[in-house]
């Protein structure tokens, strides 16, 4: 994979921000500035971590809306479930039912995304993971693998390689739909996603997930869907077949729920301020004992996806109660399709190594890195250090490397201002203004 | 450009801690991954020799468009004996601070692998100086 932009799902609803802060000071990655009085994203910073969308108190980070009726451009539409859906209902809400439901809806098939995690242990015995360098970090979350690519890209080689459960199900129900004679271009596989990093990474041309899965829908935009199907009473009609899965698969977006099969000593870790804080450790390489990291960017895993609708304790509580019902083996007939498909599958289960993203360097050449730098510390030295954020940026420091880009001037900071205003007219002297972009026309002074 | 820091005797729980700093200063700059963890690997190793065996000490860092030079410099007791020190697994490190998990021995041995040139000026009852120098023109064989 190249380096090549990210395909973002989170936009700032203009009308709705009040330019308040909230956003910017939790983006793990410093990618929002205020502007204008408005929040604005930077695309080459943004990991889709869906932090801001779930700190903003006006409800204007919103997340770019699936269309249902894509599905209707083929015959055959296959959906690809996370077995957390089940956790979004009350118990009074069968599997049977929620299958129907997504059957009401206009799926002809339905797997759960982690199946793909008994198709490989039934290919290979036990869970294979593929990096070129220990520990091996798990490659579930994309949030975490954005973030990676951005911030710490001295560890992609550490990042898995072998497809993630969703996609490896994708494969699989497809190839099984190609073997019974069906034309690929009639087949649609749609993955529900419970955030906005999945629902991101299949709209990023060139991802992992090209070709093979042909659109992503928000998991709250189907569950309002199923919920509206539930709430007309449907008589009880026919009864579909549950998907195949075991109860080990079905944990497995949850905390441990990957870990659990991994060989070794693993660790797991959820929220992407924390798996930040537990990256810069692996980075440093004082850690050769561990072998395998799970991080999630959402609290308590996928359940905590900003997608979710339903608490994300409670819906975790429900996907374990179910899963104590499901079988610890697959079904023998159930391996023996998979196997009847290993040839296809075996050939198709890594990924190509991730590129890194440069966007955090000052610059891509050294010694204007080093004077940008220079610049930054020596504005960081005159600035209040209180980070109050007032002057749209997250952190003193983040202004001082703002200004030393050309994107802002030191009058943003109204600290400054307020506290010596004379002096503060000798700093934008020293300093400068920011450098207007190049599209608009230079004003006069 | 120059940054310097104290480090003091002692203080095992900040051990690390100017290493981290370069490191994230270095990762602003197009600096390569691969270099910023020699480099790092290196100051990190010497800053912990700071903390475990000396009076306490200064670390600067000197990063230019082609080369980072970093200059190690405590207040004493010195190394009698430096050839010694330098092999792989010797170590003078107190029981108690081999159970911190340092003082396994690969101190200067792993500044020597990963530093382009190394310099280190000692003797019992001196302050030590180690001068390690970075290359960022071209990628230096480090087996």
């Amino acid at each position: 994979m190249h380096d090549q932009p990210f395909h973002h799902t989170l936009t700032v609803n203009r009308e709705l921000c009040r330019g308040c802060t909230h956003c910017m000071k939790r983006c793990p990655t410093e990618a929002i500035r205020i502007t204008g009085g408005k929040a604005q994203v930077d695309p080459e910073r943004c990991v889709d971590c869906g932090q801001c969308m779930d700190a903003c108190p006006h409800h204007a980070i919103l997340i770019e809306q699936s269309d249902i009726n894509q599905i209707f451009e083929y015959t055959y539409r296959v959906a690809v479930v996370p077995s957390l859906m089940i956790g979004q209902f009350e118990d009074t809400v069968s599997e049977d039912e929620m299958i129907a439901a997504l059957h009401h809806i206009g799926f002809t098939h339905i797997t759960y995304a982690e199946f793909g995690v008994d198709i490989l242990k039934t290919l290979g015995n036990r869970i294979s993971v593929y990096a070129d360098e220990h520990p091996v970090v798990s490659s579930y979350c994309p949030a975490v693998v954005r973030l990676i690519q951005l911030r710490y890209p001295s560890l992609l080689p550490n990042v898995n390689l072998v497809r993630t459960p969703a996609q490896i199900a994708a494969l699989y129900a497809r190839g099984v739909l190609e073997s019974q004679g069906i034309s690929s271009e009639s087949i649609g596989v749609f993955y529900i996603t419970p955030c906005a990093a999945k629902y991101a990474q299949i709209k990023t041309p060139g991802s992992a997930t090209e070709g093979l899965i042909q659109g992503g829908l928000n998991l709250d935009s189907v569950y309002n869907l199923i919920q509206t199907y539930l709430a007309q009473k449907p008589v009880k009609t026919e009864s579909w077949e549950h998907p195949p899965i075991t109860s080990g698969s079905f944990l497995w977006s949850l905390i441990k729920g990957e870990s659990a099969s991994m060989q070794g000593r693993t660790l797991s870790i959820d929220e992407i301020h924390n798996v930040i804080e537990f990256l810069e450790l692996v980075e440093d390489e004082r850690h050769e004992n561990l072998d395998f990291l799970e991080l999630r960017a959402c609290d308590t895993g996928c359940t905590g996806g900003v997608l979710t609708p339903r608490n994300r304790f409670l819906a975790t509580e429900r996907i374990k109660h179910h899963a104590e019902k499901l079988p610890q083996e697959l079904d023998e007939s159930v391996k023996q399709e998979i196997l009847r498909h290993s040839e296809k599958l075996i050939h198709n289960l890594k990924v190509d190594r991730i590129a890194a993203k440069l966007s955090l360097q000052l610059d891509s050449d050294l010694s204007l890195a080093l004077k940008k730098m220079e610049k930054v510390r020596a504005i960081t030295a005159v600035l209040p250090g209180i980070d109050c954020g007032l002057c749209g940026s997250p952190t003193c420091r983040a202004l001082a490397e703002d200004i030393a880009r050309g994107n802002a001037s030191i009058r943003r900071c109204m600290v400054l201002k307020m506290k010596n205003p004379h002096g503060y007219h000798n700093l934008v002297k020293v300093w400068g203004e920011a450098v207007p972009p190049q599209h608009s026309t230079t004003e006069e002074v | 450009m120059q940054v310097s820091y104290e480090v003091k005797a002692g203080d095992f729980s900040r051990a690390g801690h100017v290493s981290s700093t370069v490191k994230g200063l270095m990762k602003q700059l197009a600096i390569s991954p691969v270099l910023i963890k020699r480099i790092i690997v290196a100051l990190y190793e010497a800053e912990v020799n700071v903390v475990a065996h000396s009076y306490g000490g200064t670390i600067a860092c000197t990063i230019e468009p082609d080369t980072v030079a970093i200059e190690v410099r405590d207040t004493g007791p010195g190394i009698p004996d430096l050839e010694l020190a330098m092999t792989e697994g010797y170590s003078t490190a107190t029981p108690e601070v081999r159970e911190m998990g340092f003082g396994a021995g690969m101190g200067l041995s792993n500044i020597r692998k990963n530093a382009d040139t190394l310099h280190i000026d000692t003797g019992a009852d001196q302050p030590t100086v180690i001068t390690m120098q970075f290359s960022l023109l071209h990628e230096v064989n480090h087996a």
